[in-house]
């Protein structure tokens, strides 16, 4: 019985093809958009989150302007940071752009920066070459440093730069490895700015004494286990607070993980938002449905009595009718995601960010429109079986 | 009374129909007896208004009587509920409409096929049993001709196709010859007492006292009042 009335429901939808058309053309508009949306709006979360990402979780950032009295914090603040439970290490920003001998040969713009071990656990690639800066190094004030492979270019043609010394500031470092190419997509290292003739690492500690830093202002601290990271800002916020004596706006702490989860809040309140906007789409497509449904029940009313009186019982006729809008609003839910999806990948191309297939945005693309079908549907399809057969076959 | 011994083929007890017309009553039929045997071929007569379609829905399952007692094949149809006399109607009753009432987007054997979708039948049980039956009423040829493409008495012919299709005890055609030119309907007359002869029992609603001629029993009705009448000759 359900495949005659598919086969019939089938044959009627085919029978007037361009009316179905334009009344699933709501329907079509209504999940294509909302496929579109959620899709785009996912993969921008994605695109958006895997940026944030690359800038750090894992990671707080702490500016330290400190206090007219103490500017930044001094080397033994960082020690205690990095004693902290959950922290990892700490990467105090320090960087200044100076001049570099090497047997005579002088490179006058050369970034200068002092690192914390914790950046080379945090990025295993960042050493191409030799060894990455470990925790000694920073006890004993170590004078080695790594280089870019820009700088290895400008002084060291030919010539393995491992072992090389290097004056700084008129002291001797040894060069113990060689500092992989930054990731293009590593937002982080492109924002860094960066000398014209490369760039040199050396242990934090090394770098202030030699250049008599007393405060940093700028670092970041590592946390192990992200999962407890509220706990650490907290940690972290009372040790700066003795730091700098409770001096109101004297540092500030950002967790990027905080501000990620803001944004997906955001991004899912914005989705959600356009979404509703979407379904009116669906909702006119229904009530589109529900006309021609209507519509198709008065002017099929002697076919109904005809089939009535032939032994139809209310329930078949009932079935058929809301079996053609259910097929009519599917029809135009599967229309409505294929297009959807094309235009979220054109959208995608356009916006440059990586397409993202949302396999619950389809399901509820036809999901959707299989409850509009049945919901819109009901009420002509109701109204048909209830038809009495005399009266449909005297309509004639 | 019915006896126990023999539950009749047809029979119809005081059967009354009326609608409410504002605040009165008007009876459409009035205490209405009818008993027909099994390869009967009745004509009921009477002229426009006399309650002809309001007998002819009662016989045919499609409505159901204010008062009385209608037995169809052994069994009580009166007081059925709208499924129940769905089915009684698919089973029981070959319909035949003076309009054909053929679905104009199917062609012929889609159309006689339609009972036997009710029916529960298989498609290829369908397609067999509408082939068999458009043969017999002389369509073997048409069976895949939409009703556009047929003349009148062809179309009536597919309904007649139809109306036999389940293989019903009564063929109950209201006016069956009121949209054919007088040639046309003497043929359908001729498949009538045909069918009649192999056993179909038939009733035939009409107007038309040469029409009715055609059955071997006439009834007449006026104003909802049914009284036997003679067979006259054409
Ligand atoms: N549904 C109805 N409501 C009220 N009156 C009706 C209805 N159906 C039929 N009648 C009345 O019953 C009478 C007989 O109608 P009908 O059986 O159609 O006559 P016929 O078919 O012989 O022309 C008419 O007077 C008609 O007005
Ligand atoms: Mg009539």
């Amino acid at each position: 019985m359900l495949k005659e009335s598919l086969r019939m429901s089938l044959g009627n939808i085919r029978a007037n093809k361009m009316r179905s058309f334009l009344t699933i053309l709501g329907i079509i508009i209504g999940v294509m958009a909302i496929i579109a949306l959620i899709t785009v709006m996912e993969s921008a979360t994605g695109e958006v989150t895997a940026q944030f990402e690359s800038l750090g979780t894992g990671k707080l950032t702490v500016q330290a302007g400190g206090t007219p009295l103490k500017q930044g914090l001094r080397e033994t603040d960082l020690r205690r940071i990095e004693q902290l439970d959950n922290v990892s290490g700490i990467s105090p920003s320090l960087s200044q752009n100076i001049s570099v001998v090497w047997q005579g040969q002088l490179l006058e713009d050369v970034t200068v920066k002092g690192n914390g071990y914790a950046y080379f656990r945090k990025n295993p690639t960042a050493v191409e070459k030799g060894r990455p800066l470990v925790p000694v190094d920073f006890d004993q004030y170590s004078r080695v440093c790594l280089i870019d492979s820009e700088l290895a270019h400008e002084l060291f043609s030919g010539v393995d730069p491992l072992g090389q010394q290097l004056l700084v500031k008129g002291t001797r470092f040894t060069i113990v490895g060689l500092l992989a190419d930054p990731d293009v997509d590593d937002v982080m290292s492109q924002m860094q700015a960066m000398g014209e003739d490369g760039s040199l690492m050396m242990p934090y500690t090394t770098y202030m004494r030699l250049f008599g830093v007393k405060g940093v202002t700028g670092l970041e601290v590592y946390v192990s286990d992200s999962d407890r990271t509220n706990d650490t800002v907290e940690a972290l916020e009372a040790l700066l607070d003795e730091c700098f004596n409770y001096h109101d706006g004297s540092y500030s702490v950002i967790n990027m993980e905080g501000l990620l989860d803001v944004m997906d809040t955001m991004m899912s309140l914005m989705t959600n938002l356009l979404v509703g906007i979407a379904s009116i789409a669906l909702l006119v497509g229904g009530i589109g449905i529900m006309n021609m449904m209507l519509v198709s029940v008065t002017e099929r009313t002697s076919e109904i009595g005809l089939r009535k009186a032939l032994g139809a019982k209310p329930r078949s006729i009932q079935i058929q009718f809301l079996m053609e809008s259910v097929i009519l609003s599917l029809l135009g839910g599967i229309v409505g995601v294929a297009l959807g999806l094309l235009v979220s990948k054109l959208l995608s191309n356009l916006m440059n960010i990586a397409f993202v297939f949302s396999p619950g945005a389809v399901a509820l693309g036809v999901g959707f429109s299989l409850a509009v079908g049945v919901i819109f549907g009901w009420a002509p399809a109701r109204k048909a079986s209830n038809l009495n057969p005399i009266d449909a076959l005297r309509s004639v | 009374m019915t006896s126990l011994h023999e539950t009749p083929f047809f029979q119809m007890t005081d059967i009354c129909k009326g609608y409410p017309m504002g605040d009165e009553w008007q009876p459409v039929l009035k205490n209405v007896n009818l008993t027909i045997e099994k390869g009967e071929f009745l004509s009921v007569l009477g002229p426009s208004g006399s309650g002809k379609s309001t007998l002819m829905n009662i016989i045919g399952c499609l409505d159901t009587p204010t008062s009385g007692e209608y037995i169809l094949h052994g069994r009580r149809v009166d007081q059925l509920d709208e499924n129940q006399l769905s089915t009684l109607r698919n089973r029981e009753i070959g319909f035949i409409f003076q309009s054909f009432q053929l679905l104009k987007r199917q062609d012929a054997l889609a159309n006689v096929e339609l009972p036997l979708i009710y029916a529960g039948l298989s498609v290829q049980k369908r397609r067999q049993r509408a082939e068999e039956m458009l043969c017999r009423v002389g369509l073997s040829e048409k069976l895949h001709y939409m009703p556009n493409q047929l003349s009148g008495g062809q179309q009536q012919r597919v309904a007649i196709a139809r109306a036999l299709a389940t293989n019903p005890s009564i063929l109950l055609a209201d006016e069956p010859t009121g949209a054919l030119d007088q040639k046309t309907g003497r043929q359908v007359m001729a498949l009538f007492r045909e069918l009649n002869e192999e056993g179909r029992t038939i009733i035939m609603i009409t107007h038309d006292v040469k029409i009715a001629a055609n059955a071997s029993r006439i009834v007449r009705i006026l104003d909802g009042e049914l009284s036997e009448g003679v067979v006259e000759d054409a």
